[in-house]
């Protein structure tokens, strides 16, 4: 109970910062380019897009940041066995990401919206250009740890049994996390365009500050064709390097319970729960789980029941099969929607090429539909890499059964789900009142010649605080 | 010196750091309230840090994370122990960090006396609770031989933590009453010098107690050891100078106080991390709980590089926004209700 009850916290304080996380490294990236747009052609509404952008940002770090706290503090308070277990390997990554890139992001984020009108130009670009490459580091860090989870490299086990690290540039190269952070990054720039494009095309459709909104239509669809494209080859590919270091995952994810050789791709399947073995596929694509998982018309896919007695002759006794429900609809979800979103992208850059994408009805209403998907997306990709992991917590070395904090029992950890419930619901609701409200208020008015009102005197910023 | 003292020693920095700089935050964010009496004043006061606060948080992410990397062991033992204390200190930054953003974002009345409770309570939760953390470590938890807390919540709220944790809320406001003096003028700095008056005196008042009774926690010999005698007459200093015009020196003093009094905790500790007061051979060492020489080897690289880089760009930044806050002129104030 106390076990599940961690993990239960866990999977719902992680699910709900990477709400946020995205949108701030994917926006952010935005707001910089829409910054040096405007500090090479000094056009003004490219300066009141950034500070619009701008503001929208600083309401989402906001949560994003205090979220991220929780994450920091819950490794040692809910999973104490875990952390002593692996903390010689895990904590490395984890303080290298605070020295690194929260001190960066953080800095950077306070000059950038307080130095406006203080710092010089040039200076006050780079610091926004400082706070994306710090939130992008942020995201290295904790892919590197959590990628050492997956496939654990570069360490020996001490005289304990315990990992002990012997080549940290082994974390830095783990197959794992190349191609999983690109993952990441590629999945923040297509959530960054996304929430872009789906505030400007609410503004092209009511007729409002069309001139501006174009701009970053164009700008959002721009940067989303390539993430989306290229997020697929290297979903696939992220997929080809699971199905190596941990096969159960990818056979959990296409229900997969006997060997086959060709593979054919379940699209659509009713059933197949952990107690099914024999699901109903409504739509099922011969030879294309082959080509997807093994990249040859004909190739092998082991099967959960091959894994299971595999993995309890090296490991012993104990149920190796992650849910196997959780892992086909994630990854369906997941794949769905970005095909979906490619589609998308592609219509749009069809439209830009013909001029007409302001005027697109239908597209403007996809754009602003869209929306939702990245963060069903997210939602899903993470659950499919955290569920098919288990039963471990680190693959191979450490269950997730033997993990948590043997002090911390199941009334504490009901009070802080329950608290964290409540003030999530909360934060969440504050904050899309809050987009809500600030994506509807328009462009700043226009500046009037550099300085006015804004003096040396009140150094109040516009913005907030 | 071995890895482990050192790691010891940079995590003691980043704990001093976290409350030297976030101790002003704290103290500005409890004060707001007080020194400031309109929503324009309650603004300016909170604008004398925020370019900063969220900087100045990291540290204490650092000093976390830090201690994972450095002794997984002190870390796993620590966090799993104060849990619902850390999970009240997790909510307190929540509140506070979120109505910086939020506060202002709405006109109604209601919405801004909402975040304005965020901010005061949160800043008086964090260093209170912390403070109940770190005098803990001293004054020993019931730890077993596995290194597990088997107490409950309210065995954590041991009368010398208590005690820590009300004499860093009381130096966070003094901190954060000569921070005020010295990056304001008119009416907010009066405020400001006003309360530093009485705070100064309470803080004296703790901080001794705090000595005396550390003394009789930590064992050893009677006389204070002299980084605690350091705390106390720079506490003197700035509860003495708070009053005067020397707006830098106090702040100066009041930093030395808080850095002195954190400093000490450490200091007692080492070579301890955390004390069971079930026995002392279940203690967590910084023999026994640290990671291996690789990881301290890898870790201290990182360190040597980064650190520095941060003091620079985190001091820069400091730089940038030195100049007091002026109240706005007279004809552009914000009327804004009461």
């Amino acid at each position: 109970m106390t076990n599940d009850l961690a993990r239960w916290q866990f999977a719902t304080t992680s699910i709900y910062h990477f709400l946020f996380v995205p949108v701030t490294i994917g926006l952010a990236f935005l707001v910089a380019l829409l910054q040096t747009a405007w500090h090479r052609n000094e056009r003004p509404e490219y300066k009141r897009m950034t500070r619009f952008f701008g503001t929208l940002l600083l309401i989402n770090v906001a949560v994003g940041v205090v979220t991220g706290l929780v994450q920091e503090f819950e490794f040692g308070m809910n999973w104490s066995s875990y952390s002593r277990f692996v903390g010689d390997v895990f904590g490395g990554p984890l303080a290298m990401e605070g020295l690194a890139a929260f001190f960066l992001e953080s800095t950077f984020l306070g000059l950038w919206l307080f130095g406006w009108d203080r710092l010089p130009k040039r200076v006050h670009l780079a610091c926004i250009w400082l706070v994306v490459a710090g939130s992008m580091l942020s995201a290295m860090f904790i892919l590197v740890a959590n990628s050492w989870m997956q496939h654990p490299v570069g360490y020996v086990l001490n005289s304990h049994g315990q990992p002990v690290l012997n080549n940290v540039w082994a974390l830095f190269t783990n197959p794992t996390f190349l191609w999983g952070y690109v993952h990441v990054i590629l999945a923040s720039l297509v959530t960054g365009s996304l929430v872009m494009l789906a505030i400007s095309a609410w503004y092209l459709r009511k007729g409002r500050e069309v001139e501006a909104f174009h701009h970053t239509a164009r700008l959002s669809v721009l940067v989303l064709l390539p993430a989306i494209l290229l997020q697929m080859f290297v979903g696939n590919k992220l997929g080809e390097i699971e199905n190596t270091y941990q096969p159960a995952k990818i056979a959990a994810a296409e229900a997969q319970w006997n060997n086959c050789q060709p593979c054919s791709f379940s699209a659509f399947q009713i059933g197949g729960g952990n107690n099914d073995q024999t699901p109903t596929q409504v739509i099922s694509i011969p030879h294309l789980l082959s080509i997807l998982a093994t990249g040859t018309w004909d190739g092998a896919v082991v099967g959960l029941n091959q894994l299971q007695k595999e993995d309890e002759k090296k490991y012993g006794p104990g149920n190796y099969i992650p849910d196997v429900f959780i892992q086909y609809w994630s990854m369906r979800v997941m794949a769905y929607l970005g095909s979906l979103i490619a589609l998308l992208a592609l219509w749009g850059t069809w439209l830009i090429h013909k001029g007409r994408l302001d005027r697109s009805k239908w597209f403007l209403r996809a754009g602003l539909v869209a929306v939702v998907s990245p963060f069903v997306m997210n939602t899903a990709g993470w659950l499919l890499t955290e569920s098919g992991r288990q039963p471990w917590i680190v693959q191979g070395l450490m269950k997730t059964v033997n993990a948590n904090s043997p002090s911390v029992s199941s009334l504490d950890i009901w009070i802080s789900l329950i608290a964290f419930v409540l003030v999530y619901i909360a934060l969440g609701a504050a904050d899309l009142i809050l987009m809500l409200r600030y994506s509807r208020k328009g462009l700043d008015p226009e500046d009037g010649p550099e300085g006015t009102g804004s003096a040396a005197q009140a150094p109040t910023p516009v913005m907030s605080y | 010196m071995q890895l482990h003292t050192i790691w010891f020693v940079i995590l003691a920095i980043f704990w001093v750091g976290f409350f030297v700089l976030e101790g002003f935050d704290f103290g500005v964010g409890m004060l707001h309230t007080i020194v400031g009496r309109t929503d324009e004043e309650r603004k300016r006061a909170l604008s004398t840090i925020g370019p900063w606060w969220d900087g100045n948080e990291v540290w204490l992410i650092v000093a976390g994370a830090g201690t994972f990397a450095a002794f997984p062991d002190w870390y796993a033992t620590m966090f799993s122990a104060l849990y619902l204390a850390l999970l009240l200190v997790l909510l307190a930054l929540m509140a506070r960090g979120v109505s910086f953003e939020f506060k202002d974002k709405s006109e109604s009345p209601r919405w801004r006396t909402t975040w304005r409770w965020a901010m005061t309570l949160g800043c008086l939760l964090i260093p209170l609770l912390l403070g109940v953390g770190l005098g803990d470590l001293l004054n020993g938890l019931p730890i077993d031989s596995s290194h597990d807390y088997t107490g409950n919540f309210f065995g954590l709220l041991t009368p010398y933590g208590l005690w820590t944790g009300v004499t860093l809320v009381a130096l966070c406001l003094l901190h954060g009453a000569t921070f005020l003096k010295l990056r304001t003028t008119d009416e907010l700095r009066e405020r400001a010098r006003a309360f530093a008056q009485p705070l100064g005196w309470v803080a004296i008042a703790l901080v001794v107690g705090w000595v005396i009774w550390t003394r009789s926690v930590a064992g050893g010999p009677d006389v204070p050891q002299p980084v605690e005698i350091l705390a106390v007459i720079a506490a003197g200093f700035a509860a003495r100078l708070a009053m005067t015009d020397h707006d830098g020196l106090s702040f100066a003093s009041s930093a030395v106080a808080i850095a002195a009094t954190v400093g000490s905790i450490f200091i007692d500790l080492y070579p301890n991390v955390m004390i069971s007061s079930t026995s002392a051979a279940y203690d967590l060492t910084v023999n026994n709980s640290a990671s291996g020489h690789y990881a301290l080897v890898v870790m201290t690289v990182v360190a040597v590089i980064f650190f520095p880089l941060v003091l620079l760009y985190q001091g820069w930044s400091f730089h940038v926004f030195r100049a007091r806050i002026q109240a706005p002129p007279e004809a552009a104030s914000d009327p804004g209700p009461t």
